[in-house]
């Protein structure tokens, strides 16, 4: 999975897509968890980071990352494989 | 080390538009506890989802009702509008407060009874009264609102059979420059169907016609139409006097004063744009003070108001079942209150709120109730932060119409708690159970295995 390479991200959370011309705003955790996908991470590198960090338990993450993919995938931002 | 406190990742897209110049709030502040007692505790207690009221802004609304009244004319009465809230414990709060009963149905005049008020001060309204239950109002002396010609008519021949005077009133539908115009209920003025009622009562001599009444709609967001129809009572109790040299003792101006909630379609909040009470008492009361009836024949002014009074003391509380994506990608949560028991849902924009905190992000939501059925919608669209299975919900302003209008559809409806001025918690309806329906059921020998 891998985000596609003209999306242009700025640290403060700000997604541009020229492709299609949308623009996007994602929280903090947001910003993390796409940086990491930014960098090819794994999920299970992903997860254990943000558990690490973050009060959260395994199967709530696994569910909003899941759902986190899909809405990139759905606002197109994810190279299709 | 301390972990951080988590919350989703959420992406949002940004969407370019008319901007709103009136930035309406995001409701992220949790609401986390009703009258000093925790909504996580009451939760625990007695079960999700739960309906609270709360005895507290009950008092204190029906205080700032009178006193926008009583300040401004001196015979004041309010009824409590059983329709609007019949749980008896409510009921009997109003009746402690002062309100008299305003009753629809037979079954609502006995629950009247059993809550210890007079029959005099029961107000008995509405186009279905028994010939029982006319022959009960009228011993009692209840305050009788006849609506048609065959009430009318059926009520001369009860006063004769039970040589008794029933106290009537007639209910007078008018033109108040509103629309829809209610022309159902009552007589209607501008055609000469209410003069042409008075004059049957008057010359039946078997019915003491004591007040005039009219509810001239629901949810009325501006105060003048009170002014119109205040004048038009006035007017038929003029003539009354003029013809009969009989006076009316009350005007009843019903209810329909709208609360605090958001109809649907409304551009902007109704906590902004409803009339408080004091706009309603300015309309209706400085009309009879500069009519033309005199200062010592004042009548008695009854308000039969029951949303405004006690929409804002309830709550529901709920949990969330699951979160889900549309097809469009849109968030779609799912929550345990479901039409069902927020039949008001169908009317307003209840506001939502969650009982925990949580992240300042949202995104924009439909909030699903349980009901296996395409309507349980409780909002359609609606910032909101993602919460997560088992986080917890409060919707307020929801005292008014949904624990009489609620169902027992799909599931069973929960208990009700009132919380006391002590802030303590008292259980004052039991949920139902399947014994409950159980009980009612027949099935035929022949059906059972």
């Amino acid at each position: 999975m891998r985000l596609k390479k003209n999306i242009a991200i700025s640290e403060t959370g700000f997604i541009f897509n020229p492709s299609t011309g949308d623009s996007f705003t994602l929280n903090p955790i947001g910003i993390e968890i796409l940086s990491f996908i930014e960098n090819e991470k794994k999920y299970e590198e992903i997860s254990d980071a943000i558990l690490e960090k973050y009060d959260v338990d395994t199967i709530t993450f696994e569910k909003n990352y899941y759902d986190f993919i899909q809405m990139l995938k759905n606002n197109h931002l994810l190279e299709n494989e | 080390m301390e972990k951080l406190r988590y919350e989703s990742p959420i992406i949002n897209k940004v969407n370019a538009g008319m901007p709103d110049k009136f930035g309406m709030n995001v409701n992220t502040k949790p609401i986390s506890y009703i009258d000093g007692v925790s909504v996580k505790d009451l939760l625990k207690d007695y079960g999700s989802p739960l309906f609270v009221l709360s005895e507290k802004t009950i008092t204190e609304t029906y205080n700032n009702s009178k006193r926008a009244f009583t300040s401004r004319y001196p015979k004041i009465q309010f009824a409590w509008s059983y329709k609007t809230n019949y749980l008896n414990a409510v009921c009997s709060l109003f009746h402690q407060l002062g309100s008299w009963a305003e009753v629809v149905s037979g079954f609502e005049y006995e629950k009247a009874i059993k809550n210890g008020i007079e029959g005099k001060h029961i107000i008995f309204n509405g186009p279905d009264k028994s010939k029982e239950d006319l022959i009960k109002a009228s011993k009692n002396g209840s305050l009788i609102h006849i609506d048609h010609f065959d009430e009318l008519y059926m009520l001369i021949e009860i006063a004769d059979s039970i040589d008794e005077t029933p106290k009537v009133a007639i209910r007078v539908n008018m033109d108040t420059g509103i629309f829809p115009q209610w022309d159902r209920f009552g007589f209607n003025y501008e055609n000469g169907e209410a003069w042409n009622a008075i004059n049957r009562i008057m010359i039946s001599k078997k019915l003491n016609l004591v007040g005039l009444h009219c509810h001239i709609g629901t949810y009325m967001m501006s105060p003048s139409p009170y002014s119109v129809a205040t004048k038009k009572l006035i007017d038929l109790a003029l003539e009354i006097d003029h013809k009969y040299k009989h006076k009316i003792k009350y005007l009843d101006l019903g209810g329909g004063f709208a609360s605090k909630n958001t109809l649907k379609g409304a551009y902007l909040p109704g906590t902004d744009t409803c009339p408080t009470f004091d706009d309603y008492a300015d309309a209706i009361t400085n009309v009879i003070i500069n009519s033309q009836i005199s200062p010592e024949n004042l009548p008695t002014l009854i308000l039969e108001t029951g949303r405004a009074l006690i929409d804002d003391a309830g709550y529901i509380l709920g949990t969330v079942l699951a979160n889900k994506r549309l097809a469009s990608g849109r968030r779609a949560t799912i929550i345990d209150i479901g039409v069902n028991m927020l039949f008001t849902s169908f009317w307003y924009e209840h506001e939502i709120f969650p009982a925990q905190q949580c992240s300042t992000q949202t995104e924009d939501t439909t909030i699903y109730g349980p009901l296996c059925m395409n309507i349980d919608v409780i909002r359609q669209a609606i910032q909101f932060p993602i919460l997560q299975k088992g986080d917890n919900v409060v919707i307020k302003r929801i005292g008014a119409y949904n624990m009489t209008q609620w169902m027992q559809f799909i599931t069973l409806r929960p208990k009700i708690i009132l919380i006391d001025t002590e802030s303590k918690a008292h259980i004052i309806r039991k949920n139902e159970t399947n014994s409950v329906f159980e009980n009612l059921e027949i099935t035929p020998k022949y059906l059972k295995k």
